[in-house]
């Protein structure tokens, strides 16, 4: 038990550290997952895991993750809404794998992926 | 649901869309059955809404017709031969208990607890989670509570962190103790 503690106040240490340092910088995003029951059903958690384990890689910060219940298109889900700004563009039908280069493609190197929108989707 | 994880991911949702700020999660198997208990101190429901929460599209929002979360669990708990029953309390919270009978040929599998967790503390932080995993005499207890006082101003569910509980902390069989672990031996999948 001590051993985890530990483990635990050194990342907390660390963890500060670099918020310290990430601070300065300002990604200003925020994705907004649909986990109603519909998205939740249609794979909801694989995405949002994909999502948190690319950001996680990418070692990206000030990113905000969080949830929405059904916003009534659940033929749509898996969705989620990106803000970049006061930007946002929604994702729909999404897989692990599109969650991934949504993540690089949207947030790192700043490109809407436009065939993955419900704009798109939608026509 | 094609698990019973996602029926805890769905259900303690709907906990949060009540406002509770603690929820227990408690799974208990033996050889034949998996017991599922949530609970949690959000709004409650009136013995009406309560008569009506297992009907399909039965739901208290006034948006849009959505409510199958808990019909599509009584339905896979009713697969089973298994029972399920609620019990809430205006303003003070609701119980929701599920048994499913695993050796069923319809029971669903258990699933992945721990990326439903991860998902609950990734969106929904300042939640506090009691998650119990009871099997073949042992225990395991996670408590975000605990893990929050030491992290104290870092985020439980800053990246770092979440990588780290990913990583370390709900690998059942590795040999951590964070949470209240309990039972003696290392958990045995």
């Amino acid at each position: 038990m001590k051993k985890s503690i530990a483990d635990l106040a050194k990342i907390r240490q660390e963890t500060l550290r670099k918020i310290q340092l990430r601070d300065k910088e300002d990604t200003n995003c925020r994705i907004v997952v649909g986990m109603g029951t519909c998205g939740i059903s249609a794979g909801a958690r694989p995405c949002l895991s994909a999502i948190v384990d690319e950001v996680h890689k990418r070692g990206l910060s000030n990113i905000q993750i969080v949830q929405t219940g059904c916003v009534g298109m659940c033929r749509l889900e898996p969705m989620f809404d990106v803000y970049v700004g006061n930007e946002k563009v929604t994702y729909v039908n999404m897989t692990p794998e599109k969650s991934r280069q949504v993540v690089v493609e949207h947030i790192v190197n700043k490109r809407v992926i436009q065939e993955y929108t419900i704009g798109e989707v939608e026509k | 649901m094609r698990d019973i994880s996602m029926h805890i991911l769905d259900l303690v949702m709907n906990s949060i869309h009540a406002n509770a700020s603690f929820i227990r999660i408690t799974i208990s198997e033996t050889s034949e059955t998996i017991s599922l208990k949530i609970e949690d101190n959000g709004r409650g429901m009136t013995d009406e809404t309560l008569k009506q929460v297992v009907d399909p599209f039965f739901t208290t929002r006034n948006t849009r017709a959505v409510g199958l979360g808990i019909p599509l669990l009584y339905q896979n708990v009713k697969n089973t031969a298994g029972s399920f029953n609620i019990d809430s309390k205006i303003n003070q919270g609701t119980i929701i208990k599920a048994l499913f009978n695993k050796n069923h040929i319809d029971c669903i599998p258990l699933g992945d607890v721990k990326e439903t967790l991860l998902s609950l503390i990734m969106v929904e932080p300042n939640v506090n989670y009691i998650y119990k995993h009871e099997k073949d005499n042992q225990q395991y207890v996670l408590n975000t509570k605990e893990i929050k006082d030491i992290l104290a101003e870092v985020p439980i569910n800053h990246i770092e962190v979440i990588n780290w509980l990913k990583k370390d902390l709900l690998q059942y069989n590795k040999d951590f103790k964070i949470g209240l672990y309990k039972g003696g031996s290392k958990w045995q999948n």
